[in-house]
């Protein structure tokens, strides 16, 4: 019982991470069609802003630091989607094949400048006690950040609901993604509700990023990387366009993943993602519609 | 009203208009006839921006020609797509909500007045209108769509019961007391109904300007435009 409170628990904070940097790339996707492969950049960036910023604060109080690498990460998240919408994607909106190139150029460039400035080696990030701490949960120790990072996702996706049902821009963005042109027509300047989902988008992944440090204790240059895969996947099986269904999405491949890990043997999580895409694909053909 | 000059919109390989140059007046229905395929909905579609277009379009006095589609319709032209193009995984008081915009007088009361069933059906999904439905929402939006003082309305009667094309009907009637409309519509009884003037597109170019009664009451003209055959020669 308590192995699998453990695993389930554990999953619901990996689940947390995919559905952050998944959010983003499903509304992207979902209302702009366009596939970003920069946003593992946005990931990997954000956070390495977040740990040399707060470098200094990290030998005094950790609490601070770890608060003020967050707020940073999600800053930073937000700022490089917006000059990356501003100045790279909207002049690609009617070349999908140029728009693939570029972000897949931006995501290189990003990682081998990450590698150029910080270096390779993984840069250790320092929590607070709490959170090196575990909690007993159903006869398991739980470590906090797991749970931590469960909350702060549920949070987000209330936060992001909220945005989509009970504002105007996110009744835009619901419209936008069924029928752009006809929103345009009704006098909506879609561009502005683009980039601002692009922000949003951007926002989320910086917060994945620098939680996925506090998760795994570390960040990496290549971490962004990963996480996209698995992001993508997540956005797949979930609908793209769909919020709760990322949501959804994301508990379901990282639960299955720890459990097979486990179970299995290591590695057979991963693989069982890859067998989870292919079911969801077969049993749901017409993923490209919103949930 | 609007003022449309040499009008040019090229489709891939295909040129569909080829300098189409007509004025729409103000008040009333104007009606945008001809046979199928001749770049009826094109001509909307270029007026408003939604497809790439050359020449020059000046709507109340100002060029319009290079601004982009929600400039255009901000500056009060508002549209009913051919396929009506509701939001249909929003409710019916989202996707009105949606052609709201602040600082305009809204039409809540006219549109009500009109379509009794949007308020009825405000929280229904628009996906699960019928197809009646769904163009009177259509209308409503673009009733709605504030500040707006010209409807470009394509095909509002296609594929629609008699009965429903009724409701319509009087409905567009009502709506021209408020806006003009320049109105697409391949049933010419609905046209000839509604409109006053009429504009013919023939093979992308303007055939005939002048009013609805003179191109229906010249059996020549009605032939040649629209394809109409004199009574009693059908097979």
């Amino acid at each position: 019982m308590s192995t699998v409170a453990l695993l389930l628990l554990t999953g619901l904070g990996l689940g947390g991470l995919y559905f952050l940097i998944a959010s983003g790339l499903s509304l992207i996707w979902g209302l702009m069609r366009v596939l970003n492969f920069a946003h593992g950049a946005l990931f990997t960036v954000a956070a390495y802003v977040a740990w040399q910023l707060t470098l200094p604060w990290q030998t005094g109080n950790a609490a601070v630091a770890w608060l003020a690498g967050l707020v940073i990460a999600i800053v930073a998240g937000g700022v490089c989607a917006f000059l990356l919408e501003v100045f790279l994607i909207r002049p690609l909106y009617a070349r999908p094949i140029g728009q693939i190139l570029v972000t897949v150029g931006v995501a290189l460039a990003a990682v081998a400048l990450i590698e150029g400035i910080f270096g390779s080696d993984p840069k250790q990030m320092i929590v607070p006690a709490w959170m090196s701490a575990s909690t007993h949960v159903f006869g398991a120790d739980i470590p906090n950040t797991r749970l931590l990072i469960a909350s702060i996702a549920l949070l987000v996706l209330a936060a992001l609901l909220f945005f989509l049902r009970g504002t105007r821009y996110g009744l835009v963005v619901r419209a936008g993604v069924e029928n752009r042109a006809m929103v345009e027509a009704l006098g909506i300047d879609v561009d502005r509700a683009f980039t601002l989902v692009f922000v949003i988008g951007g926002m989320a992944a910086g917060l994945a990023g620098f939680l996925a440090g506090t998760y795994f204790g570390y960040i990496d240059p290549a971490r962004g990387t990963s996480m996209l895969i698995f992001a993508f996947i997540v956005v797949v099986i979930g609908g793209l366009g769909s919020v709760t269904g990322s949501a959804i999405a994301a508990v379901v491949v990282a639960v299955v993943q720890q459990f097979l890990n486990f179970y299995a043997a290591p590695g057979i999580g991963d693989f069982s993602v890859v067998i989870l895409l292919a079911a969801a694909l077969l049993v749901r053909p017409r993923l490209t519609e919103a949930g | 009203m609007l003022e449309v000059r040499d009008l040019r919109v090229r489709i891939g390989q295909s040129q569909i208009l080829h300098g189409l140059s007509f004025d729409v007046p103000s008040g009333g229905i104007t009606g945008l006839l001809g046979r199928n395929g001749v770049g009826k909905s094109t001509t909307l579609r270029g007026i408003l921006g939604l497809v790439t277009r050359s020449g020059e379009i000046g709507f109340a006095g100002a060029a319009i020609g290079t601004l982009r589609t929600y400039e255009i319709v901000r500056r009060g032209i508002a549209y009913v797509p051919e396929d009506r193009d509701v939001f249909s995984s929003l409710s019916v008081e989202e996707n009105l909500q949606l052609a709201e915009r602040p600082g305009n007088a809204l039409r809540y009361d006219l549109v009500y007045e009109l379509f009794p069933e949007m308020k009825a059906r405000g929280k229904q999904r628009a996906g699960t209108l019928s197809g009646g439905q769904q163009q009177m929402l259509a209308i409503s939006r673009a009733l709605l769509n504030a500040g707006n003082r010209l409807l470009l309305v394509d095909e509002p009667t296609k594929g629609l019961s008699p009965l429903v094309v009724r409701d319509v009907v009087d409905a567009l009637k009502r709506a021209s007391e408020v806006v003009t409309i320049l109105l697409v519509e391949q049933n010419l009884s609905v046209a000839h109904k509604l409109a006053r003037d009429a504009i013919v597109l023939d093979q992308g170019r303007v055939g005939y300007v002048g009013t609805v009664d003179a191109l229906m009451s010249d059996p020549a003209l009605a032939r040649h435009h629209l394809g109409l055959r004199p009574a009693g020669s059908g097979r």
